[in-house]
């Protein structure tokens, strides 16, 4: 497990735990106690920290790397996945995956961004940074699941679309732009989860839902609290101020109207209790696509634009 | 919807005429050093007559030089909440906006102006680079759907003339939730079946071009200008090497296969004019073009 600076005094503790695990020979019970009241210690620890996490920490918990990422969430929800390659005119790129499966017995079609869990998958998926084939191949697979009349489920989870030479000369802006064109046009239901990092136009190229999720400690923003402070205060030392500023926590999010549900983290954060985040994402998903599901196609697209038009008319509230 | 009553509200017609220079103004050309008469500068549409650099046009000169004899009507743009995230870095965002607002005269970076090009009905869009850069946040995101209303409501055709560097930090996710909000304006236009062009200048980067920018039926970018989505500075610093040369200019996205033509400034209006016509089925003269062939016409066709 990877601990986050601020949550060294926790993994102290659970290092001294799994040290008495490892004490088998002496008093039985003794240990257990200490154990147990560790452990008491842990969870109490936990629950403040986790209670008042700042903004900063909040991107650091949505970019851990024990976090669960779109292949965990895939295995565990969608049944029979079978990932589809391809944008049909340059090539595959493996830092949006999607496919067809079913989620709970019914037809979807998955799409999402993988930023990989070691050094090998990481560099293979580019680390959930897509180039424009990645959003061309999103743009097909939505097209595809509109004819076929499946609703489309996205899993957000990037720090941006990537910034290269080869993604800008084939038409990177083109790419999203028409990915975010063929999300509002969708006659099917769309529902966007924000898993981890929501990282700008890389990220709304696949949230542009009727339905926007949000883990409870993920970040949304229009730029990194570190790009954002390299701009604006022109240093790297304002990163924690830029993340306060950018209101790009769950909690900002949804009193701004840029997301609709906010899904509750386990203790200590998704990486603490994987299983159990990708479950209740699970149930917060199947809830709002059964009242989805409904809905006259016609009346979806339409409530879809109009729900985007009328974001940010109040503010912080 | 407030703007609505705004614009129909008849208004003084805005014949925008260049205003006076003071003689001894002069600028350096960017790209060649030469100096420019400020005079001369305007005659030429802000393009360097040692170099042919395009240099950025006013947002007001641009809808002069657009326009049929120049002739437009501004449109009162609707009021949009200010500074909705409370921002603030070294300055208050409110006190940015202020400053942008008394130096440009205007309430944010977008204008719109509606008129004729080449006898067709057209509402224009310009961005104010001088204004934050031509960031696009709330205010911005409404005036082009304004625009795009305004231009379903007159069927006329829609034409956007970004100078952007993107998104407006200040305001958050809200500034990115415009790239969903102007892709619904645009396509308004484009579900009724009237022209979307945009006229791509220098420059159009970030989320202004991942969003409505790049979806055009037509793309027109003028000389140089630069075009693309990430800044060439996080490029440098994400591959470590130094950028090819032209890369992200008009010209490079040209060979690329994203803009339909590179087209010099002197002969943007006309360009726009003869496309707007014919897609409009006008004749040169603006007249209604018939479709129905004229009696005995079907004898005079020729064999096949
Ligand atoms: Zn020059």
């Amino acid at each position: 497990m990877n601990f986050l600076d601020f949550e060294k005094p926790i993994a102290e503790l659970e290092a001294k735990i799994e040290e008495l695990r490892h004490l088998s020979n002496s008093d039985q019970i003794n240990i257990a106690e200490e154990i147990n009241r560790l452990q008491t210690k842990v969870d109490r620890l936990l629950r403040a920290t986790y209670a008042k996490l700042t903004p900063w920490q909040k991107t650091q918990v949505a970019r851990h790397p024990d976090r669960p990422h779109f292949s965990d969430y895939v295995a565990r929800l969608i049944a029979e996945f079978t990932p589809l390659a391809g944008d049909r005119a340059f090539g595959d790129d493996p830092a949006i995956i999607g496919g067809l499966g079913r989620f709970r017995g019914r037809s979807v079609m998955v799409i999402g961004h993988e930023k990989g869990h070691d050094t090998d998958s990481r560099v293979r998926h580019n680390f959930g940074m897509a180039r424009p084939e990645g959003y061309r191949k999103a743009r097909r697979l939505m097209e595809m699941a509109d004819r076929f009349g499946i609703p489309v489920l996205t899993l957000v989870d990037t720090a941006g679309a990537y910034p290269g030479v080869d993604a800008e000369a084939r038409g990177q802006a083109e790419a999203i732009a028409r990915s975010i064109e063929a999300c509002l046009d969708l006659r099917v239901p769309i529902l966007a989860s924000i898993i981890g990092e929501g990282g700008s136009g890389g990220a709304i190229a696949i949230a542009a839902a009727d339905c926007v999720l949000m883990l409870e400690h993920s970040i949304y923003s229009v730029i990194s609290p570190e790009g954002c402070a390299s701009i604006l205060w022109r240093n790297g030392d304002s990163t924690k101020d830029a993340a306060e500023a950018l209101r790009l926590t769950a909690q900002d999010l949804h009193k701004l109207g840029a997301i609709d549900e906010i899904v509750p983290e386990p203790l200590g954060g998704a990486h603490h209790n994987p299983t159990a985040q990708i479950d209740s994402l699970g149930e917060y998903i199947e809830r709002n696509l059964a009242e989805l599901l409904p809905r006259d196609g016609g009346v979806l697209r339409a409530r879809r634009r109009e729900k985007f038009l009328a974001i940010g008319k109040n503010g912080l509230g | 919807m407030s703007w609505l009553t705004n614009f129909v509200r008849p208004k003084i017609q805005s014949l925008v005429r260049p205003r006076e220079v003071p003689e001894n103004l002069w600028d350096k050309c960017p790209q060649c050093g030469n100096m420019i008469y400020r005079r001369d500068l305007e005659k030429s549409l802000y393009v360097c007559p040692h170099c042919g650099h395009h240099l950025r046009l006013p947002a007001k000169n641009r809808l002069a030089m657009l326009f049929d004899e120049g002739k437009h009507q501004r449109i009162e743009l609707p009021k949009t909440p200010v500074d909705p995230l409370r921002f603030r870095d070294s300055k208050r965002y409110t006190d940015r906006l202020k400053e942008a607002q008394a130096k440009s005269g205007e309430q944010d970076a977008l204008i719109v102006a509606h008129g004729r090009i080449g006898g067709v009905a057209a509402v224009v869009a310009v961005f104010d680079f001088d204004f934050m850069g031509g960031s696009m946040g709330m205010a911005v995101g409404d005036g082009l759907i304004a625009a795009a209303e305004l231009a379903v409501l007159q069927e006329a055709a829609l034409i956007v003339v970004p100078a952007s560097g993107g998104a407006r930090m200040q305001e958050g996710v809200l500034s990115l939730m415009q790239l969903a909000r102007t892709t619904v304006a645009v396509d308004k236009v484009k579900e009724r079946r009237l022209p979307y062009v945009v006229l791509l200048t220098d420059p159009t980067t970030g989320g202004v071009s991942a969003s409505f920018a790049m979806l055009g039926d037509i793309h027109i970018a003028e000389p140089g200008a630069q075009i693309g989505f990430a800044g060439t500075r996080v490029i440098e610093t994400t591959i470590r090497e130094k950028l090819p040369d032209g890369f992200q200019r008009a010209e490079y996205l040209l060979e690329h296969g994203m803009v339909d033509m590179v087209v010099p400034r002197a002969q943007l209006r006309d360009t726009l004019a003869r496309i707007l016509g014919i897609l409009r089925h006008r004749g040169p003269a603006g007249e209604v073009l018939s479709l129905v062939p004229q009696t005995g016409a079907a004898d005079a066709e020729p064999g096949h």
